[in-house]
Order: structure tokens, then sequence, then C-alpha cells
């Protein structure tokens, strides 16, 4: 379970603007549970960002966008949208902008944050990893987070450390986060992000659990399936 | 002084660097910063590179300004939050420091220490963002402070890294934040040199070429397979392979020298790191014509 609060409208529609349209993803899973990537939540997100002059050229929620090949399959029915599609503004965890970020060979643009459960996993993930941060880097860096891909959790762009495209952290395994990045975007044609992209610094504040999240083993999701039960 | 005060004169800057003890005993330093000091504009003194505990830079520096040389105060982001550095940014201007190098700095797993936090708050581009804000008077949170500091402030780039285009796009970042000189990674290839400054020029500030005494084959052959952004051309790795061993020192400052002759023309300066070599550096520049 990954707990995400919707960004405000017009941080999202800052991330569109100057394109001309725009796919609108959601997940069934934690975000559905979290009241930010569920149907209802989607349809909200499509007339908002119409009520901004943004076209949606289609819209879909699938279950787990966690997992790659849910969202692959997923995706598949809705190749003739996304062929009229600029970007992919996705409603989910990090994770699941990341693992759409993968599969689609469109930018993807996140529509939430993450917020800090304090340490409670149990998504179904692949190679994705989502640090709960509440500041969602992903819009700048083509959707691959830099706070765990990066060994030095860099933000602004990468140290002088790679050698050969391999982290000075564990070469063999690890390569360098943003040569990543900068190899995605370059293929999308989109590396004066990197220029443009505003100065980022880390709050560490918006990292911590909010109260309400705090020091309980409740997961929204369990709620939300013990109050359909009761339902 | 600040370094960009002898850029704005028209001066080529020369630079050198000199690493604190693991330990208290200073005298080793001292001794080497002597050796550089009547040849060199400004030393810098490192920040426990290589992720090795150390002494701190902050106060080396101030022992190298005490005695009348000048230093560039290396800060990297690496063991210090936002609140330390800024707190260390303040003690340096109070103590008469002029000169700020802003790195990142080697991840922990590279030193000695290999479970301590790696920290990285900030990185170099807020670091050099925060020191420009203690220069107009506030912290990072738009405290106000009471005196602010006038810190020169540098940044480091590797022209040698590929791709380049990621290095050169960061470079940009930090001339936004406040960098008002580069020093680079060490050169060896004076060709590649030349085509990073035809893209970095365009930023207008100074950049100094990064110059590292090659002490052996075996030396190159080891920073080529594991030091980022440095590559030593073979012809240079054979020229030191066929020189005898006390032949070397002599055969190390003629290739510096001549990649400094070739790169002093397209740069606005040269920062030599001589690794235990500060006795050749006056030979090297002497060789150079600087």
């Amino acid at each position: 379970m990954l707990v995400t609060k919707r960004k405000p409208i017009d941080e999202i529609a800052g991330f569109v603007s100057g394109e001309s349209s725009v796919f609108l993803l959601g997940c069934d899973g934690c975000a559905a549970a979290s009241g930010t990537g569920g149907e209802s939540e989607i349809l909200a997100l499509e007339e908002e960002l119409k009520g901004r002059g943004v076209e949606v050229v289609g819209r879909k929620v699938i279950d787990f966008l966690c997992q790659k090949a849910l969202v692959r399959t997923g995706l598949r029915p809705f190749s003739q949208a996304l062929a009229k599609a600029d970007s992919i503004v996705v409603s989910t965890c990090g994770i699941g902008i990341q693992a759409t970020a993968t599969v689609a060979e469109l930018p993807v643009h996140p529509a939430c944050d993450t917020i800090s459960l304090g340490g409670i996993r149990g998504e179904w993930q692949g190679e994705e990893r989502c640090q709960e941060c509440g500041q969602c880097f992903l819009e700048y860096t083509g959707g691959i987070c830099p706070l765990t891909a990066c060994a030095k959790q860099l933000v602004n762009g990468p140290c002088g450390g790679a050698k050969d495209g391999r982290c000075e952290v564990e070469p063999e395994v690890r390569r360098c986060a943003w040569e990543v990045i900068y190899e995605r975007l370059k293929r999308q044609d989109r590396l004066d992000l990197l220029r443009s992209a505003p100065m980022q610094v880390k709050d560490h504040a918006r990292m911590r659990p909010p109260e309400e999240l705090r020091g309980t083993r409740r997961w929204a999701i369990d709620i939300a399936t013990s109050e359909e039960v009761a339902r | 002084m600040k370094l960009t005060e002898l850029f704005e004169s028209g001066k080529f800057v020369i630079t050198s660097e000199v690493a604190p003890p693991k330990g208290t005993d200073l005298a080793e330093m001292l001794e080497n910063a002597e050796l550089l000091r009547s040849r060199v504009d400004a030393i810098n003194i490192t920040d426990q590179q290589s992720s090795v505990m150390r002494l701190g830079s902050l106060v080396a520096s101030q022992q190298l300004k005490d005695r009348g040389i000048e230093p560039v105060f290396q800060a990297t982001c690496r063991d210090r939050n936002r609140i330390a550095l800024q707190s260390d940014l303040l003690s340096a201007w109070a103590v008469g420091i002029e000169n700020v190098l802003c790195l990142t700095g080697d991840h922990v797993s590279l030193g000695d220490s290999l479970g301590a936090k790696p920290v990285f708050d900030l990185d170099s581009v807020s670091l050099l963002a925060a020191t420009r804000g203690l220069n107009e008077g506030a912290d990072m949170e738009g405290g106000e402070l009471e005196g602010k500091t006038d810190l020169c402030l540098g940044a480091v780039v590797t022209p040698g890294a590929d791709p380049v285009e990621p290095q050169l796009i960061k470079m940009g970042r930090k001339v936004d934040a406040g960098a008002r000189f580069f020093q680079t990674q060490a050169v060896f290839d004076a060709d590649a040199f030349a085509r990073f400054m035809e893209e970095a020029k365009a930023f207008g500030v100074p950049v100094m070429a990064g110059i590292i005494l090659l002490k052996s084959a075996g030396m190159a052959r080891f920073m080529n397979a594991n030091i980022a952004g440095v590559h030593v051309p073979q012809p240079l790795i054979d020229e030191m392979a066929a020189t005898a061993k006390e032949d070397r020192p002599a055969k190390s400052v003629e290739i510096a020298a001549r990649i400094m002759r070739k790169v002093k023309d397209i740069c606005q300066g040269i920062h030599i790191m001589p690794l235990g070599w500060e006795k050749q550096v006056p030979a090297v520049l002497d060789g150079a014509g600087l």
C-alpha cells in the first residue's frame, strides 16, 4: 500500500501546458483507496483539465499500475488514443508513474505526491522504487525517480562520479540514474527539461509520515475494503 | 583576495591544492603549501577527499589564510546537512576566507567509514544557491542574517565525461545558481578539452583546466580504469612506460607542461593537483611558461 495525495490542479496544468492533448491514467489499487486514482477521481481530473483548456483524448483506470505487465496489457486497447496524445498524466504513486514511464514511450506527468507511511510496503512492484517523499520529482526526470535510483539522491543533475555509465557506488550492479534520465529525455527530444527545470531542494519535512498515518498499521486499502464489506 | 577579482583583472589564474592530515599534525600540509605559495594565486583545501575522514577543510583553510596564503575552501554535501553547511560558510567568512568551491562530494562508499550516513541533503547546485543567498544576507529559509558573507563561488565540471552533454547542462545550472569560476577534472587530452571549451565558453564563466601529475604508467592505467571522467591517452601511457624510474619525475613535469601549453590559450586558468609531488609544481609552471 502506498498513500497518495493529488497535486493541485494548477501544478498539473502547468506540467502539460504547451501540449495539445493528454491521456489520463489511474490505478484501481492503492490510488483508488487513497481517493486519487480511481474511476471517479480520473473523471474529476478530466473535468478539471478540460476546464483549463487541456484536451483529454482518453482515460483508463488499471488494476495495479505498479505492475508493468498490467500497465502494458491495460494500455493496449488504447493505442489509437495514445497515438494522439502528447503525454500521459498518471494519477497514482511514484512506482506506478515510473512503471508507466518505462512501458509507454510517451512522456508521463505525475498527478500525485506519494506520502510517507514511515516504512509500510506491500505493493506489487518491479525495479521501480518510491521513497514516499511527498514532493514527486518525476515530472522533471523523465519518470525515473532520482531519490531511489541515484546513490546520492541528487535532484539537480548528475555528479561527476559515473564511469562508463556506471555509478561510483556498486558499479557492477548500478547504472548512473542521471545518465538513464538523460538518455530517456534525449530519446523523447525533451532535454530542454534538464536545462529549464526549476532548481530542486528536497523538503525532508514532507518525508515524514503525516499524523493520520503515523503509528497505525491500518492500510487505507484495508479501510476501504472493510467499509465496502460493511455496506 | 577573491579569484573573481583576478579573472576580472585579466590574469591567467593558477591554483593548486593540499590535503589536510588524517590526524592533527598539520606540518606536512603546511610544508606542501609553502612549496606552492610563491607560484600560485590560491590553494584549494580538500574536504575529506575520497570520503576518508580527516581534519576539516575549514580550519585548514584558516591556517593557510593566517600564513598569508589565499585558500579555496572546498565544501562538499556528503557529510553535512543544510544547517551545518550554511553555518560553516558563515564561519568561513567570519575568519577571513573568501573563496569557496561547492561540490557534491564522493559517495561514502568510496572511503574509510563505510557505515557512515551519506547526507547529500543539498547538492552542488543547491549549495551554490544557498551560498549566494548568504552573500545576499539571507539563509535558505529566507531568514535575515546579522552580517552577510561575500564569498566568491567556484564549482567543478568534468570535461572528459562521456557523454559530456549532461555535464554541460549541469554546468549551466551551476552558473545559474551562482558559480563564478570552474575548476575541471584532470585534463590529459587537449583536443577533447578544446571541444569541451567550445561549448562551455557560452556560459561566460572562467574555466581553470585541471592538471594531475602523472607519476607512472601504472597510475595512468589505474585512473583510466577507476576514475570517472579521466582518460589518459595511450601515447602518454606508452611515454611514461618507456621512462626509467629515476627519470619519471622529469618526464611527468614535461608531460604536464606540454598539456598546459596546449590548453592555456583556450581557458582562463590552471588548477594543479600534485597528489604528493608538490615539489615538481614550480618546474611544471616553468615548463608551461606560466
